[in-house]
């Protein structure tokens, strides 16, 4: 029992530790990919650092919610590391607190609050970012519930542990075409949420072209650096969901001792540096779509769900 | 014919997953804006349909269906895309974005709906004769029929037009060579040089459409002779 309220806690503090890493990899390929001169794979770490360390300055119009939004888009990712596995392969102490449903509405929970502070300052471009993330968000909705009542149906249950086992056993089933489509359509729905590039440009700081970016630029200091990693964590979480319960439950701690959980924590950032390289090729080889483009990617992806669904259910 | 179990097998699950893709790579050519695309889709699309043959060939154990799949091969990615790209030249290549009667999205929507509805129409079809295999390829070769006529229906412009009767004819065959393993193998070879036929004769008169008019939109041709 001790153990896996451990091995739990664990887990918050790879995601907490690991996630600007992930970030700061991504950078780096992406540069690289491109010919230019990166910053250093660590460079996440240090804006972060230095961010804390600075003062922090809050409009006098704004209201509470400006103030309490950074700690609630820090808090949800790690709500949501609880319930999902990241190192192990058996449910530990908080994972029937909720299923994948819940995960994803309490990561959607933080969006919200940051949509809200966004519009909260009356700075002209929070409110036009705030409004493009709903749109991108409510299209990107349908394809989440398909997807997850898809990987339900298959499973018979909402809970992640009890999904991931079902895809792999035995082995052919991984190449079932529902499995195939389903995996398609996270990664879609991946790049969509992230806000990375056929969607949205990460790095880009024009502001008529921002969509995620433009919600924060009114923080400052320990705000900033709380939005930032909080970022950061519900990238690595939607990653490891997709890799951990969808794709390859491969790797995951087994055993119950500390060193076979501590071995998975190398094990799951192979896989994710893995993917990154994929994301970095989809991120170099395609253009930044026109916002009015969005809804057909998202279209897309919602497509490729339902076809998951009608070639299981038939 | 052997016994065609129930169990699924690494084989019947390949072959359903190229199924899925196949109607994936169908939804493709209703997503895709240009025309280079579209046949990019559609020469996707006929790989997967000539490594569904040769799946169903190695399942059924049949040297027909194994001719079938070269055939397939040899025709339908290669030399189809090839003979459009000679007879109708230039066209093919421009950059411009195809126009449509409804935006894209919408399409994608109604084809999933026709997609629902193909499944509702090969369930009758299937209580009859249902192997495990036939049970996932039929409704999907009936999905494609239908969506490549919806192509045919939406599109303005006459090469993707093309492409959506050469995909009505990519369903056909899919579901054909997985409900009637046993069809002559003179009907195979019939159908695939049809195909062939049709891709030279459109290609043919989408060139003389765009001599006469000076473009292959025919959608905005509604009159048959110039006022």
């Amino acid at each position: 029992m001790i153990n896996k309220i451990v091995f739990n806690l664990l887990q918050v503090i790879v995601v907490m530790a690991f996630s600007p890493l992930v970030k700061g990899v991504i950078d780096y390929l992406k540069e690289t990919v491109q010919s230019r001169c990166g910053p250093s794979i660590f460079q996440p770490y240090l804006d972060i650092w230095k961010l804390f360390h600075k003062d922090e300055v809050v409009s006098e119009q704004s209201s509470w919610i400006f103030r309490f939004t950074p700690y609630m888009v820090f808090v949800t990712p790690i709500f949501v590391t609880l319930l999902i596995p990241v190192l192990t392969r058996y449910p530990l102490f908080f994972a029937f607190m909720g299923d994948m449903l819940g995960a994803g509405f309490i990561l959607a929970l933080g969006g919200f609050f940051a949509t809200l502070s966004a519009v909260d300052t009356g700075n002209p471009y929070g409110p036009m970012g705030a409004s493009r993330t709903r749109m991108v968000g409510f299209l990107a909705e349908p394809v989440f519930m398909i997807v997850f009542f898809t990987v339900s149906f298959v499973a018979g249950s909402t809970i992640p542990y009890i999904v991931q086992k079902v895809w792999v056993t035995p082995l052919s089933n991984f190449f079932e075409p529902s499995h195939v489509l389903v995996m398609l359509a996270f990664i879609m729905l991946i790049i969509a949420e992230a806000g990375r590039i056929p969607v949205d440009n990460p790095s880009g700081h024009f502001e008529l072209a921002m969509i995620d970016e433009s919600k924060g630029l009114e923080y400052s200091g320990r705000g900033a650096a709380l939005m930032k990693w909080g970022g950061s964590m519900k990238f690595f979480v939607l990653v490891s969901i997709f890799l951990n319960v969808l794709v390859t439950p491969w790797g995951l701690a087994q055993g119950n001792s500390l060193g076979a959980v501590l071995l998975a924590i190398p094990l799951i950032l192979l896989k994710i540096f893995a993917f990154i390289i994929v994301l970095v090729v989809i991120e170099s080889s395609f253009a930044k779509l026109r916002l009015f483009r969005i809804p057909e990617f998202l279209v897309a992806a919602f497509i490729t769900s339902v076809a998951a669904m009608i070639t299981y259910f038939f | 014919m052997i016994d065609h179990s129930a169990t699924p097998t690494l084989l019947t699950q390949l072959n359903a997953l190229t199924g899925g893709l196949f109607l994936l790579s169908t939804f493709g050519v209703i997503a895709v804006r240009q025309v280079l695309g579209c046949l990019k889709m559609f020469i996707i699309q006929s790989l997967l349909l000539s490594a569904s043959a040769l799946f169903l060939a190695y399942y059924y154990s049949s040297v027909h269906l194994l001719a079938v799949a070269a055939i397939a091969l040899g025709v339908k990615p290669f030399l189809i895309p090839y003979l459009l790209r000679r007879t109708v030249g230039e066209e093919l290549t421009s950059r411009r974005e195809i126009s449509q009667v409804l935006n894209i999205s919408t399409s994608l929507l109604i084809a999933a709906g026709l997609t629902v509805f193909s499944y509702f129409v090969a369930k009758p079809l299937l209580s009859v004769s249902g192997g495990i295999i036939t049970a996932v390829n039929l409704p999907i070769g009936i999905s494609a029929l239908f969506i490549g006529a919806y192509v045919l229906t939406v599109r303005r412009e006459a090469v993707p037009q093309t492409i959506g009767i050469l995909t009505m004819e990519n369903g056909a065959f899919f579901a054909g060579i997985s409900i009637a393993s046993g069809l002559p193998f003179i009907a195979e070879l019939t159908a695939a040089f049809d195909a062939l036929i049709i891709a030279v004769v459109m290609g043919i008169l989408i060139r003389k459409i765009h001599e006469r008019v000076g473009t292959t939109a025919v959608g905005g041709m509604k009159a048959l002779k110039e006022e």
